[in-house]
């Protein structure tokens, strides 16, 4: 039999490729009423008053009058509003919602509503910020009497700025009240159990009465974890105001402009140093959590534990916050909080070791955690930290070490070049005990009388594959051909909730309850009969409770560990940087498909090298984001990183994940920056000391001229 | 008089009697219901709504109808029926370069425009003519290996 990581033609292949495939902006019905967003202008203020204008036949203006149930949206703190209550959190809130068959005479009748507003002093910087949403501290070791005792004590300040997810389908959904009264709600999104609960409390119906089902989505990468839940219940909303179908699909800029990105952060670390060694950190980290909670203490939670990057530091005291800032919301970005301290802890380590005269490597190297270490919240890495041989692994593919030395030699010309490397791990799954207390994950497979089986679960493939890579499990369990199991997009009336798509949870530990549900129907086959088998979640008997009141226990059962290398060149007229190579090893466990888990590796690893580059983002004094549009806001095409070498490091194996299977999709998005940034501060001269992300050609130009960075 | 347009759409002659300054994406989306070519920015920076218009790769969505009298435009649904669609199939299937989709329409007409310029492309030539189409997914590497696939099986289509 094949391996299970032998790779297979995707099922969705065909139907993407020739454009068949329908995603919710794609249906062509005539009764399809286009629904747009009055939002606000204002970063702050009371609405006295929406002058509506009169409304042809046939088009209708919703807001939060038309909410039957809660004005609410059901995230984690439900503070989101539907639409806007009586004051506007910042530029762009959603007041209110013109329905209607011809979207030019929506955009008109926009364009002549006139909203009322009484201006209000918005908050817009973190640091003037006294609006904690959530404040978060614990402690490792004596943090006291390490720093009594230190012979060095080293303080830096980072920043790490905005990211867009950049999906290329935007927000799309579409709502309709069916004739028995459901209200069904579909469209591009990663969670539809979340939606479910969203909807269900805006328009105050029981559960059955709502039903959520995804179309074929494309992409999410955080995105499209919270924020299609408040547009949905917008939709919703709509529908059940109008009694029309109604859909929405964001506009690019309004896409980029109004929706929930990487949590931009400002993060002091102050190390203690004692004989050569970190002996202790002390990090404040706080986090710009935008107008609304909406996903951000756990962002925050994640952040915080990945403080102190992959070394044992035996003293540690992390405290954190989300400041409340009249911004766009920010929330899940691939990576969900890990990015920002990662970066910070892997710059960190590195000019630690250069202040102290030591290559950074080898001093990260020192530093490392093993297995069997403690991790920072007290938990423990029960499984082998590969690491070392990753590392290995990077320096062969790009002659590492041999380039670091030779880049190290002063530099006169024109082009000057750096290498750099990162070490980073990702937590696999939940933080803490949320898959066993809140999520409770079910599945179902479904054996037909003719021998098909489906698998009824609740993730969604948004483009990472898990309609390919679920069904690969279960054949293989089953020794049936792989034609003959089914998972289709999900829908609340046909699945059990499984859980979100999100935090690298879906294959590792659904795919381990089909892999068990497998199991148990080979074991009670029985040919010509219609079966039906249920699995439900058990936390691994390992691990060491998690409590998030002391940040104590182990925060995942397991890790997948990275390890990049960036190697750059830098003009030093034009101040522009050409990536040289990007060289990653990546081990998620056994890969569950070879080419799919490839994919998210090479796709993750460009996102993180635009994190930490080109993807600048900011707003203005009034908390307008001014990059928002693709002439403005740059991602990576095919010609920036033009090699990209990506190692699946295999030889690990998660013996509660399905066949050794780990975290997978987030991992990639993790570690480029430091690298990245490692790699420009040797091409800029030995001197240069970066504490931001992202690096554009603006800072490497000053740089070069001996500014401030 | 007449005031409709002729074209050419998917190898059948058409006629369009609407506006001559309406996109050429939404009339292909809304009025042809040829829903295969993706819109994802309507600023002509993404290269999701690619077709082949005349021979070159163009974004539909900077297109006015009036632009295509006369034209031969190509969509992703004409492309999909042909031989060398079969080839890309195979070579972006054996790679699994397609991951959202979204993008991967666009894709397909900028491979088959950058394969009629360059029937054996470096991959230099290959990144180039991909350019103005943006992926969020993959990273570009598997989408390029595929050409590169597609350009050595398809060995004399193009």
């Amino acid at each position: 039999m094949a391996t299970i990581s032998e790779s297979v033609r995707k099922r969705d292949h065909l139907a993407k490729l020739s454009g068949t495939a329908l995603y919710v902006g794609d249906y062509r019905d005539d009764d399809i009423l286009v629904g747009k967003m009055l939002r606000s202008s204002k970063a702050k203020a009371r609405v006295i008053e929406v002058k509506v204008p009169t409304l042809p036949d046939g088009y209708y203006y919703v807001d939060a009058k038309d909410v039957p149930g809660d004005n609410n949206v059901n995230i984690i703190k439900d503070d989101t509003p539907v639409f806007a209550r009586e004051t506007v959190e910042y530029i762009g809130e959603p007041i209110g919602m013109f329905c209607g068959p011809d979207k030019l005479v929506v955009e008109q009748l926009l364009r002549d509503t006139e909203v009322v507003y009484e201006e209000l002093e918005p908050v817009l910087d973190i640091d003037t910020s006294d609006v904690f949403f959530f404040e978060y501290e614990y402690k490792k070791g004596d943090i006291a009497k390490a720093f009594a005792e230190a012979d060095r004590v080293i303080e830096e300040t980072f920043e790490t700025g905005y990211q867009e997810q950049v999906y290329l389908e935007t927000q799309a959904m579409m709502a309709e009240v069916l004739p028995d009264g459901k209200v069904y709600i579909h469209g591009s999104m990663q969670c539809p159990y979340y939606i479910k609960n969203a909807a269900t409390r805006a328009l105050g119906l029981p559960p059955e009465k709502v039903r959520i089902a995804q179309d074929v989505t494309g992409g999410g990468f955080g995105g499209k974890e919270a924020w299609p839940s408040i547009l949905s219940c917008q939709v919703a909303v709509a529908a059940v105001a109008t009694g029309k179908k109604i859909r929405c699909v964001f506009d690019r800029r309004e896409d980029i402009e109004y929706t929930s990105k990487r949590h931009p952060s400002k993060d002091r670390y102050r190390v203690a140093i004692k004989d050569g060694r970190v002996t202790a950190m002390d990090i404040d980290i706080t986090y710009n959590g935008g107008a609304y909670t909406t996903l951000s203490a756990v962002v925050l939670q994640r952040g915080m534990i990945c403080a102190n990057g992959v070394y044992n530091v035996p003293n540690l005291l992390v405290k954190g916050r989300v400041a409340k800032t009249n911004t766009v919301p920010n929330g899940a970005f691939r990576g969900f909080g890990a990015p920002q301290t990662f970066f910070t802890a892997e710059m960190m380590m590195t000019h630690v070791a250069k202040a102290l005269g030591e290559d950074p490597l080898a001093f990260k190297e020192r530093h490392m955690v093993v297995q069997g270490d403690s991790t920072s919240t007290g938990g423990k890495f029960h499984f082998n930290v590969p690491l070392p041989a990753m590392i290995a692994k990077v320096d062969s593919m790009c002659d590492y070490r041999k380039k670091k030395a030779a880049y190290s030699e002063p530099q006169t010309g024109r082009y000057r070049r750096g290498i750099g490397m990162s070490l980073f791990f990702h937590g696999a799954g939940f933080t803490g005990s949320a898959e066993r207390d809140l999520i409770k994950a079910v599945v179902k497979l479904k054996k037909t009388a003719d021998g098909n089986v489906h698998i009824l679960a609740s993730n969604t493939d948004m483009g990472q594959g898990l309609r390919t890579t679920f069904p690969k499990i279960a054949a293989h369990e089953l020794g049936l051909p792989l034609e003959r199991i089914y998972y289709e997009y999900p829908d609340t009336d046909e699945v059990p909730d499984s859980g979100p798509t999100v935090a690298s949870r879906s294959l590792m530990n659904v795919g381990e309850l089909i892999r068990r549900a497998a199991v148990k129907l080979k074991e009670q086959w029985v040919d010509g009969e219609e079966q039906l088998i249920e699995e439900h979640y058990v936390q691994p008997d390992f691990l060491i409770p998690f409590s998030l009141d002391t940040f104590s226990g182990d925060a995942y059962p397991t890790y997948s560990w990275g390890v990049v290398a960036m190697e750059i060149e830098a003009d030093t007229v034009s101040g522009t940087t050409k990536v040289l190579g990007a060289y990653g090893s990546y081990d998620v466990g056994t890969p569950m498909d070879y080419n799919i888990v490839l994919g998210q590796m090479e796709g993750g690893t460009l996102q993180s090298i635009g994190y930490a580059s080109m993807e600048q983002m900011n707003y203005d004094n009034k908390g307008r984001i001014r990059n928002n549009a693709f002439s403005d806001y740059i991602i990576p095409t095919a010609m920036d990183v033009p090699k990209m070498d990506i190692d699946l490091y295999v030889a690990e194996s998660y013996p509660f994940g399905p066949y050794g299977a780990k975290g997978a999709g987030e991992l990639p998005c993790v570690g480029a920056p430091a690298a990245y940034i490692e790699a420009m501060e040797q091409a800029l001269g030995n001197d240069a000391m970066i504490q931001h992300i992202p690096f554009s050609a603006e800072d490497a130009l000053k740089a070069m001229r001996g500014g401030q960075l | 008089m007449d005031t409709k347009i002729h074209f050419t759409l998917n190898g059948k002659p058409v006629t369009y009697d609407g506006n001559a300054s309406n996109r050429l994406l939404d009339v292909l989306r809304d009025y042809y219901k040829l829903t295969g070519t993706k819109c994802g920015c309507k600023e002509g920076e993404c290269g999701a709504c690619s077709i082949i218009m005349d021979g070159e790769l163009i974004n539909s969505c900077m297109v006015a109808m009036g632009r295509c009298e006369g034209a031969d435009i190509m969509t992703i649904e004409g492309f999909s029926e042909t031989e060398r669609f079969k080839v890309i199939d195979k070579a972006y299937g054996a790679v699994s370069a397609v991951q959202c989709g979204y993008c991967i329409p666009g894709m397909v007409m900028a491979t088959e425009a950058l394969l009629r310029k360059h029937p054996h492309p470096t991959e230099e030539e290959i990144r180039d003519g991909l350019s103005g189409n943006l992926c969020r997914c993959t990273g570009y590497n598997a989408i390029v290996r595929a050409v590169g696939i597609a350009a050595k099986e398809g060995n004399g289509l193009w």
